[in-house]
């Protein structure tokens, strides 16, 4: 199986990872018994994800594109982070082997997740 | 580079490469032609037929040259079941078994063959008394590894062989990780068919042998011309099987030295490991087992995301994670030994060899705790507060 440099390089180096304190927003998703889990968290600011972090269990390929997306979606707005889809990461990585096709498309419902569980407190906040 | 994946394969011993050059080489003649040149080189795979026979104290003419384990595997056990499908249509062999053996035994259901796979308990061992409650009068084969190729767990081969002696029922054994590693001898193992593969003690890839019991006239799987007395048809290997001649010759005059050093650095291994890293579970029965082979699992990690840190680091190892495998599960002998998946997932397979030294092994020490430490850094399952 062959990853390309940039996947290595996120897997050794991989930005954004780690615990946020007080985030807005945490999405958690994969499951232990399949191999990958993922946890994204956000902090928003005038509806724009000024702070974003991931920690992952998973293979090389989980853990490079969680780090990927939350380089992708950082600064971004909520509406354009949405959009971001598991193709962006997989061309921004240069590709991924088919096998670890599925580590890109739980980094994008990670963020999504995410996203999904600010804007519910959001929600709640304003009921509550 | 740190080679320490032996059990996937190993190179080739100098003294075996300089056995095979003169068969890829000058001497290409073709083993069945008439002339000189050839009865020369038909001389030679006798030798090798010999060198192999020793090491399983056995009679040559009971050794049959293959392309390797996983033909002598498909061969034993493909052809035995055809030819005893009258008598019955139930084979038998372990959860913890080769794909050479579970995927052949999963094409034969698929031909009206009953397979039953033997649990095993925590430790890799299947259980005598399970074994029994399986045999019925359908049984015609029983197929179970001698030594597992992740877990290095060895199976009571003798007490089963004792087992299906009474009752007539064939018995096969995938030897691939134990020939050249353990002192074998098939008489006293009391099986039928033994595989062993020639890559995996420093003789080359591609080769192999099938040992078949002298009365037991195992049909060929492979048709074509007479060469292996018929029971296996293609011109030969002959460089390979000479070369796995060699190493069947050196295999037994060095394993005996080998298996001491290469126990003691296993060992210490493991204990540096056990030091250094909290929270890692070991595989395999602690004194049955190949003496060469440390499996882990090291919790809350994936195998695979430590592989791809130890290869930076220039250190080969495997994992039975689904990641390395290919698949969305994790190695089938690991679940089979009763560990949960997500533990599973987390499993290291360091195997040592002839080339392995004491600083291979600090090698790892020096790397691995920090390796985990910075993979659970980051994993959302550890638990941080501790
Ligand atoms: C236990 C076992 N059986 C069979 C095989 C297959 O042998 P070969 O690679 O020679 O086909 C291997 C190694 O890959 C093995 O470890």
């Amino acid at each position: 199986m062959e990853y390309t440099e940039k996947v290595l390089e996120y897997f050794r180096n991989p930005r954004n990872m780690g615990k946020m304190e007080n985030p807005d927003g945490v999405g958690r998703v994969g499951n232990p018994v399949c191999g990958d889990v993922m946890e994204i968290s956000i902090r928003v600011k005038d509806n724009r994800i000024e702070d974003i972090k991931f920690e992952t269990f998973g293979c090389g390929a989980a853990i490079a594109t969680s780090s990927v997306v939350t380089e992708l979606a950082r600064g971004k707005t909520l509406e354009e982070a949405e959009k971001i889809t598991n193709q962006q990461v997989v061309e921004f990585l240069g590709g991924l082997p088919p096998v670890k096709k599925h580590c890109s498309l739980l980094a994008e419902e990670g963020l999504k997740a995410a996203i999904a569980d600010y804007r519910a407190r959001q929600a709640r906040k304003k009921a509550g | 580079m740190i080679y320490l994946d032996y059990n996937a394969t190993t190179p080739c011993d100098r003294r075996v490469l300089e056995a095979m050059e003169p068969f890829l080489k000058e001497r290409f003649e073709n083993p069945s032609s008439l002339y000189r040149g050839s009865r020369e080189n038909k001389k030679a795979i006798e030798q090798a037929r010999q060198q192999v026979a020793r090491l399983l104290s056995c009679a040559p003419e009971e050794i049959f040259f293959t392309s390797g384990g996983t033909e002598a595997d498909n061969w034993a056990i493909k052809s035995t079941a055809w030819a005893l499908r009258e008598k019955g249509n139930h084979i038998i062999t372990s959860s913890i078994e080769h794909h050479a053996v579970l995927n052949t035994c999963a094409f034969l259901v698929k031909q009206g063959f009953r397979i039953t796979y033997l649990p095993v308990s925590a430790e890799g061992i299947v259980d005598l008394e399970v074994l029994k409650k399986a045999i019925s009068r359908e049984t015609i084969l029983v197929t179970i590894m001698h030594a597992n190729n992740e877990i290095g767990t060895i199976q009571p081969l003798t007490e089963i062989a004792g087992l299906l002696k009474e009752k007539g029922i064939l018995f096969h054994t995938d030897a691939v990780q134990t020939a050249g590693k353990l002192p074998l001898s098939v008489k006293e193992l009391g099986v039928d068919m033994l595989s062993l593969s020639g890559h995996k003690f420093y003789g080359p890839k591609g080769v192999g042998a099938l040992y078949v019991r002298k009365g037991w006239r195992l049909p060929p799987l492979l048709h074509g011309g007479e060469q292996e007395h018929g029971r296996r048809a293609g011109t030969e290997n002959v460089a390979g099987i000479v070369g796995l001649g060699e190493a069947a010759r050196l295999a037994k005059e060095e394993m005996a030295e080998e298996a001491v050093r290469v126990r003691a650095l296993r060992d210490k291994l493991e204990e540096k490991i056990r030091q250094s890293v909290p929270e890692v579970i070991f595989n395999g029965h602690r004194e049955k087992r190949l003496y060469n082979t440390a499996n882990l699992c090291v919790k809350y990690v994936e195998g695979e995301s430590m592989l791809l840190h130890l290869d930076f680091e220039g250190i080969c190892a495997s994992s039975g994670s689904a990641c390395t495998s290919g698949s969305l599960e994790p190695s089938h002998v690991l679940l089979a030994l009763g560990l949960p998946h997500e533990v599973a997932h987390g499993s290291l397979r360091f195997s040592l060899g002839k080339y392995s030294t004491e600083s291979d092994v600090e090698a790892v020490a020096a790397v691995l705790p920090e390796i985990v430490a910075k993979l659970r850094a980051m994993s959302p399952l550890w638990p941080k507060e501790r």
